[in-house]
């Protein structure tokens, strides 16, 4: 089967963050993400759990998937956004089947 | 005294509280009891709802007057100044940074809705009435605290990030939209509404409060187990003195406007509990260099446990011996 190179962006940010991020991004042209739930984890500010969270909080993950050559524009614009908030952003490479739609 | 240890007796022995102390010893004993997170937001959508009717109803009952503008006057003043107070005191006891302490601060500005409702259950229990509005007071005060802490913040050389949007979240938070929406639905349709859903709003109360507190238990459990990890000394003693110094200034302010003795007490409630649901996400995305572990211990894990169990008696005794109620 024939896969294409793509860029794979994980951001990991604070829940009430998700609509400026995904706002910044989509003003940035990046109209295709995908969001998912966190359940916990740990980081500099120590364990945290989205279980027994109240009102808006936890953190959530935004993925998207890019032709490379599309990447720094969609860091530009999600580091406007995650510059000083807690998250964590990484990139890895990855292959996609319909290059079309990236 | 010994009325008032008698009325905390009682009031630690109630349904409600007791369900609260299970959460809580559930959650120090690390048992896997957990509530459902869409059960427990659709509780807290039914006490909501429920707690806004039953004020609307009683205030079309008892008409509008001129003490009801002046409470809701008075309570955004108090949430208003309640943050210099608090970080007056963060600054001189604790080692926090200024924007710690500004965020800090605007939680206990703010107020609980939670407290809130159970001191109202509470009140209801002993036969205490209360002016229906304050439900209303309690909306009002939820942002005041938000604004004073940014300019506190700002003040001290903190960059904070408000924005249009900010501001539309806070003023249009789900829990202020529900809890005035359904506070002007009871005003507007009085008795007669309250006939048509009393079986739905006034019955299960009671069972749905007991399971939401339960809820409540286990997550200050987990704030608790978090804040003895993170906070020490004046810190500590902070979650409790400013409970204390917050309901002191909203009995003056109480007596002050000639309210009924329990709506001195639920003002009081008002001026000791902080908030854990809308001033945690604006302090996000307003203060995102603070420290939303050290807000989040000290409201749920210290001051929430020490308002439902001994705070609430305390101020409606307080309240009883100061207004002869």
């Amino acid at each position: 089967m024939q896969t294409h190179l793509a860029k794979r962006v994980e951001i990991i940010i604070e829940a009430p963050m998700e609509t400026r991020l995904t706002a910044a991004l989509e003003k940035a042209g990046v109209t295709g993400f995908t969001i998912l739930p966190v359940l916990g984890g740990s980081g500099r500010s120590g364990r945290w759990s989205r279980e027994g969270q109240v009102g808006r909080a936890g953190m959530v993950a935004v993925i998207c998937l890019i032709r490379p050559e599309r990447l720094d524009t969609l860091l530009d614009a999600a580091f406007a956004v995650v510059e000083r908030h807690i998250g964590v952003v990484s990139v890895s490479d990855a292959q996609v089947l319909r290059a079309e739609r990236f | 005294m010994p009325d008032m240890l008698a009325l905390a007796a009682q009031n630690l022995l109630s349904p409600v509280i007791l369900c609260f102390v299970l959460g809580l010893l559930a959650a120090v004993a690390r048992s896997d009891l957990t509530i459902p997170e869409a059960v427990a937001k659709g509780m807290s959508i039914y006490l909501l709802f429920a707690i806004g009717f039953k004020g609307g109803v009683a205030v079309a009952a008892h008409g509008v007057d001129l003490t009801l503008g002046k409470a809701m006057l008075a309570g955004i003043v108090l949430s208003f100044l309640l943050p210099f107070l608090a970080f007056a005191l963060l600054r001189a006891i604790t080692a926090m940074s200024v924007t710690d302490a500004a965020a800090v601060a605007a939680h206990y500005g703010s107020i609980s809705i939670v407290t809130f409702v159970t001191a109202t259950s509470v009140l209801q229990a002993q036969g205490i009435a209360a002016e229906g509005y304050m439900v209303a007071v309690a909306a009002a005060m939820e942002a005041p605290a938000i604004i004073s802490a940014l300019w506190l913040a700002s003040r001290g050389g903190a960059r904070s990030e408000g924005d249009g949007d900010l501001w539309r979240e806070i003023f249009l938070n789900g829990s202020i939209v529900l809890l005035v929406g359904s506070f002007l639905i009871g005003a507007i349709t009085g008795d007669k509404g309250m006939a048509r859903i009393e079986a739905f709003i006034v019955t299960p109360f009671q069972g749905v409060l007991c399971l939401f507190l339960l809820d409540m238990g286990l997550v200050a459990g987990r704030g608790l187990a978090q804040a003895g990890k993170l906070l020490r000394g004046g810190t500590l003693a902070f979650g409790m003195v400013m409970p204390l110094l917050g309901a002191t200034a909203a009995l003056m302010a109480g007596l002050g406007l000639g309210l009924s003795t329990g709506g001195v007490a639920l003002f009081m409630v008002l001026g000791a509990s902080a908030s854990y649901i809308a001033v945690p996400a604006a302090m996000r995305v307003a203060l995102p260099e603070a420290n939303p572990s050290l807000s989040l211990s000290l409201a749920l894990g210290i001051t929430f446990p020490f308002n439902l169990t001994l705070g609430i008696p305390l101020y409606i005794a307080i309240a009883q011996s100061l207004t002869g109620g």
